[in-house]
C-alpha cells in the first residue's frame, strides 16, 4: 500500500508543473497590458508606464518571469496581487472557507438525492420511476447554471420570500468570521438566529451548484447498478435467500461504488470550476469568482497562484480517490 | 377603571413600540458591485474603492455641497489666494476627531501634521509610506499634482500653505477629489512603528460621518456612524455594503427588501423599477461624454474640417440614443456635460442631413466618399454601454453619404494604448469628470498636451488652446466661464469630435430611503440619508 502511495504521488508531480507552465503561458498569450487596463480612459505616460511595469516584474524576459515564479513557488511565495498588493496566499485563504463549504453542502446534496435515486431507479429498471429519475437527471444536466439559479432566486426568494437572495449571512448580523466557515462562526457566535440565516443563505446556492453532480451521480449509480446486478454473485447472493435490501445494499452497492467514486470525484473539480457561475449570482465570496475577475483585471500573480491552488486540490483529490479505490477493492492496489 | 384597562391595551403597547423602534440601530444596506482594492483613496482610481472609502470614512480640505460640484469648505475653514494665483493658505477646522475604532484610539485631534503627511506620502518618493501598498498614485499623478506643488509649509498646527509652480485655477476643486483625503499622521507613524504599515491602508482611520469596522473581501463591509463628527451625526447608525456584483441579483435583494439602495440596474429592468410601487427610481444626467474622435493628424480625410464637420451631420444621434442607450442617455452637443458650469448653452449641434454631408463632401474632394474604420471599445460603459452596437449604427449612416468605415475592436487593455497611440483612424471612447471642473474634460483631453495620451483626436489647434491656458490660470470664475464658452464654440466649429452622449444615471432605492441625492460624480454617499421604517 506505502508503495502504491509513493507511486501515486510521483505521478502528481509532472501535474504540477504542467499546470504551472501552462498557466503561466496562457495568461500571456492573452493580450492586455495590466498597467494599461488599471489607468482605463485617463491613459497614462511612457515613464510612469515603464516604471510601473518595472515594479511588477514585467519588464524581465519570461523565462526570467517564469524561474521566479517557480522559485516562489517552492519556498511558498506566490506573491503579491497587482490589485490590492496583499500576498496572493493570504487573499486565498480568505476566500476559500466559502467556497470549500458552498462545494461541500452542494456534494452532501447531490450524493444524498442522487445516489438513492440512481439505485432505485437500477433496482427497478423500466419503471415509471426509472424513467423519472432519468428524465430529471437529464433535465438537471442540461440546466443552464446561470438561468437556474436566478429562476430559484425570482420564485423562492422573491416570489415566496423563503430564502434569501445571495450573499452568506444577513446584514444585520455582525458576527466575527474567524474561520471563515460561515456555518462555525455562526454557531461560536452569540448572536441569536445568525446560524440560521447561515444555513438558509446555503440552500439555494446548494442546489444550484449540486444540480449537475447530482444528475450525473444519479445516471452514473444507475447503470452500474445494472451492470452488477447481472452479476452471478448476487444471483448466488438471492439464491442464498438473503432479503433483497441486503443484497441491494451490501453485495451490489459496494462494487457498483467504484465508478460512482471516481465520478464524484470528477465532480469536486467540476464543482470548483462550476462554482464561478454559482458565486456570480449568489455573491458568494469564494475564489471561482476571483480568479475570474483576476483574469478581467490581467492580474497576473492572482490567475497564477490560484489556478494552482485550485489544481493542486484537484491533482490532491484525484489521489485521495485512487486511494479510496485500493480501499474498497484490494484488488486495485494488488494489481497495479 | 374602562379608560386604565383602554391605557393598559393600547396606549401602553404602543409607547413601548415607540421607544423599542427608537432605541433601534437604523442598519442601511447598500448593495454594492464589487470589492474595493482598499481603503486609502490616494492609491486607487476606482469609484468602487472611493464609494467604500473617501466617501464615508474620510474628508478632505474642501468638500463638494452633497448632489453639487459646488465646492464648500471641509477640513480647511477657510483659504486664501495670493494675487498671483500661486500661494494658497488653508485656515484649518479647529476639534475634529479622528475615529476612535478596536484597532486605534487617537490621542489627539486633527491638524496640520495630518495634512502635511496626506499629500507628502503621495508627492515625497522618500517619505516612509511611499512605497506601502504598492504606492501608484495614479490620480495624484495624472492630475499633474507632483509638477503643479512646488511646496507644502505648516505655518502652525491649523494653518499651512501650499506654493504652486504655476497659477491653476482648479486646484482647489482638485483638493476636494477623492485622492486628497486626510489620513491621521498619528494612526500612520503607530503602524510603521509596529512594523504594519500595510495594515494602514486595510484598517483605515478617518474624520468622517461612518467609521470602518470590518471588511470581508466580496462578501460585506460595516460601518457604523461617528458619533463624535464635526457636523451633524450620520442618520443612519450602520452601514453595511453587501457586495453583489450582478445587477439582476441587486435587483433581486432590493426587491426583497434585503438591501435598500442598488447602483448600476440593467438598462432592461428600468420599466419595472419604475412601475413598482416600493422602489424609488432617480434619474440624474451623469458627469460624462460619449464621443467619436476622428484622427486629425494621421487621415488625410479628417485633416480637413468640413470632411469633420460632414460626417459629424451624416450622423443620427437620436438614433443612437433609442437603440444603444434605451433612454438612458441624452444627445450631446458640447464636450462637456450640461451638469458642468460654463456649459454653453446657446450652442447649436450639427443637425442630421444626409444630403447636405453629402454636398459638404463633395465640397472637401470626397464626391464619391471614401474608405476608414471605427474603433469599437469592447467594453460596458456608463458614457457607451454598447460601442459595437453604435458602430454598427455610425457605419450605417455613414455608409448613405459613400464613406465606408470597417469596424475595429482589440482587446480593451490593447485597445487604450493603440487609441492613444493614434493607431485608429476614429474612435469611440467618452470621459467622466472628476472635480467638476470643465478644464478637466477640455484640457486633459483636447489640450495640446494631451496628444499622445487621452487626446484620441490627436488635437491641437492654437486658438484653443490658448483659451483654455488661459482660462486655467484666472482665478476670476466669471471670465473663466467666459473663455470655456468660447472655447466650446470653436471646438463646435472645428468638430474634432462627433459628440455623440451624456448618460443618465439611474439609482434604484427602497421608499424607506429618504433624502438621498444622487452625487454628480457618480459616488455613492450615505451622510444624510435617513431611513423611515
Amino acid at each position: 500500500m506505502i508503495q502504491f502511495i509513493i507511486r501515486r504521488f510521483f505521478y502528481v508531480f509532472p501535474a504540477f508543473i504542467g499546470v504551472t507552465l501552462l498557466t503561466f503561458s496562457l495568461i500571456h498569450l492573452i493580450p492586455g497590458d495590466p498597467v494599461e487596463l488599471r489607468a482605463g480612459e485617463r491613459g497614462i505616460d511612457a515613464v510612469r508606464h515603464a516604471k510601473l511595469k518595472a515594479e511588477m516584474g514585467l519588464d524581465k524576459p519570461l523565462t526570467v518571469q517564469y524561474l521566479k515564479y517557480i522559485r516562489g513557488v517552492f519556498t511558498g511565495d506566490l506573491g503579491k496581487s497587482f490589485v490590492t498588493k496583499k500576498p496572493i496566499l493570504e487573499e486565498f485563504l480568505t476566500l476559500f472557507p466559502a467556497t470549500l463549504e458552498l462545494s461541500f453542502c452542494a456534494m452532501s446534496f447531490a450524493i444524498l438525492f442522487g445516489l438513492p435515486a440512481g439505485i432505485i431507479a437500477g433496482v427497478k429498471r423500466g419503471s415509471p420511476i426509472d424513467h423519472t429519475v432519468m428524465g430529471i437527471s437529464l433535465t438537471g444536466y442540461s440546466m443552464p447554471i446561470f438561468w437556474w439559479g436566478l429562476l430559484l432566486i425570482l420564485f423562492f426568494s422573491v416570489q415566496l420570500g423563503w430564502t434569501p437572495v445571495s450573499g452568506r449571512l444577513s446584514a444585520l448580523f455582525w458576527i466575527d468570521t474567524d474561520t471563515g466557515f460561515m456555518l462555525i462562526d455562526t454557531l461560536r457566535s452569540d448572536e441569536e438566529g445568525a446560524f440560521k440565516s447561515a444555513l438558509s443563505h446555503l440552500i439555494l446556492p446548494s442546489i444550484v451548484l449540486g444540480t449537475i453532480p447530482l444528475a450525473v451521480i444519479a445516471r452514473m449509480t444507475r447503470s452500474a447498478m445494472l451492470e452488477v446486478l447481472q452479476e452471478d454473485y448476487v444471483r448466488t447472493a438471492k439464491a442464498k435467500g438473503l432479503s433483497p435490501l441486503r443484497v441491494i445494499m451490501v453485495h451490489a452497492l459496494r462494487n457498483a461504488l467504484i465508478p460512482v467514486i471516481t465520478v464524484i470525484g470528477l465532480q469536486i473539480g467540476v464543482l470548483m470550476a462550476g462554482a464561478i457561475l454559482t458565486e456570480t449570482i449568489f455573491a458568494w465570496p469564494g475564489v471561482g469568482k476571483w480568479i475570474v475577475e483576476s483574469i478581467n483585471r490581467r492580474d497576473y500573480p492572482a490567475i497564477q497562484g490560484g489556478i494552482l491552488i485550485i489544481a493542486t486540490v484537484i491533482i490532491f483529490v484525484n489521489l485521495a480517490v485512487d486511494l479510496v479505490y485500493g480501499i474498497i477493492n484490494p484488488r486495485i492496489r494488488h494489481t497495479r | 377603571m374602562k379608560w386604565r384597562n383602554v391605557a393598559k391595551s393600547t396606549v401602553f403597547p404602543l409607547l413601548f413600540t415607540l421607544v423599542a423602534l427608537s432605541a433601534q440601530a437604523k442598519t442601511f444596506v447598500y448593495c454594492s458591485e464589487g470589492s474595493p482594492e482598499g481603503f486609502t483613496p490616494s492609491l486607487y482610481t476606482s469609484g468602487t474603492s472611493f464609494d467604500a472609502s473617501s466617501r464615508q470614512i474620510f474628508d478632505k480640505l474642501a468638500l463638494f455641497q452633497r448632489g453639487t460640484t459646488k465646492i464648500i469648505p471641509g477640513l480647511a475653514t477657510a483659504w486664501e489666494v495670493s494675487e498671483d494665483g500661486t500661494v494658497y493658505t488653508f485656515h484649518l477646522r479647529k476639534g475634529v476627531k479622528f475615529h476612535t475604532t478596536k484597532f486605534f484610539t487617537p490621542t489627539r485631534e486633527f491638524n496640520a501634521d495630518d495634512v502635511l503627511f496626506s499629500f507628502e506620502r503621495q508627492q515625497n518618493p522618500s517619505h516612509p509610506y511611499h512605497k506601502v501598498s504598492g504606492g501608484a498614485y495614479e490620480y495624484f499623478n495624472s492630475m499633474d499634482m507632483p509638477e503643479l506643488i512646488k511646496s507644502i509649509v505648516k505655518k502652525d498646527d491649523y494653518t499651512i500653505v501650499f506654493t504652486l509652480n504655476k497659477p491653476e485655477a482648479p486646484f482647489i476643486a482638485n483638493l476636494a477629489m477623492d485622492f486628497a483625503s486626510i489620513h491621521s499622521a498619528e494612526y500612520a507613524d503607530k503602524m510603521l512603528k509596529a512594523g504594519t504599515p500595510d495594515e494602514f491602508d486595510q484598517k483605515p482611520i478617518g474624520t468622517g460621518p461612518f467609521a470602518f469596522v470590518s471588511y470581508q473581501k466580496d462578501s460585506f463591509i460595516r460601518f457604523v456612524a461617528f458619533d463624535h463628527y464635526w457636523r451633524e451625526r450620520a442618520k443612519i447608525d450602520k452601514l453595511v455594503f453587501s457586495i453583489t456584483p450582478d445587477a439582476s441579483v441587486r435587483y433581486a435583494k432590493l426587491r426583497a427588501g434585503e438591501c435598500h439602495l442598488m447602483p448600476y440596474p440593467n438598462p432592461a429592468d428600468l420599466a419595472q423599477m419604475r412601475a413598482d410601487k416600493d422602489i424609488n427610481l432617480m434619474e440624474q444626467e451623469g458627469l460624462n461624454v460619449g464621443y467619436l474622435a476622428f484622427n486629425t493628424q494621421r487621415v488625410e480625410a479628417f485633416k480637413n474640417v468640413k470632411v469633420r464637420r460632414a460626417l459629424s451631420m451624416a450622423i443620427d444621434k437620436q438614433n443612437i440614443i433609442d437603440a444603444v442607450f434605451q433612454g438612458a442617455g441624452t444627445i450631446a452637443k458640447n464636450p462637456i456635460p450640461p451638469t458642468i458650469w460654463s456649459y454653453n448653452e446657446a450652442i447649436v449641434d450639427y443637425p442630421y442631413d444626409p444630403v447636405k454631408a453629402k454636398a459638404l463632401l463633395a465640397e472637401a474632394g470626397y464626391p464619391n466618399g471614401f474608405e476608414t474604420n471605427v474603433w469599437a471599445m469592447p467594453v460596458s460603459r456608463p458614457y457607451n454601454p454598447n460601442a459595437r452596437r453604435m458602430a454598427e449604427i455610425i457605419q450605417e449612416d455613414w455608409s448613405k453619404v459613400g464613406v465606408k468605415a470597417k469596424i475595429v475592436t482589440f482587446e480593451w487593455g490593447e485597445y487604450l494604448k493603440r487609441s492613444k497611440a493614434g493607431e485608429h483612424e476614429s474612435v469611440l471612447l467618452g470621459w467622466t469628470g472628476d472635480n467638476g471642473d470643465p478644464d478637466n474634460f477640455l484640457t486633459v483631453l483636447l489640450g495640446c498636451n494631451a496628444v499622445g495620451s487621452a487626446n484620441r483626436a490627436m488635437w491641437c489647434y492654437q486658438p484653443f488652446e490658448d483659451l483654455i491656458q488661459k482660462a486655467k490660470a484666472t482665478p476670476d470664475p466669471a471670465e473663466r466661464t467666459r473663455l470655456y464658452e468660447e472655447a466650446q464654440v470653436i471646438f463646435k466649429d472645428q468638430a474634432p469630435w462627433v459628440t455623440i452622449a451624456h448618460s443618465v444615471v439611474f439609482e434604484p432605492m427602497s421608499t424607506k430611503v429618504k433624502n438621498y441625492k444622487i452625487d454628480p460624480f457618480g459616488g455613492h454617499i450615505f451622510y444624510g440619508v435617513d431611513l423611515i421604517e
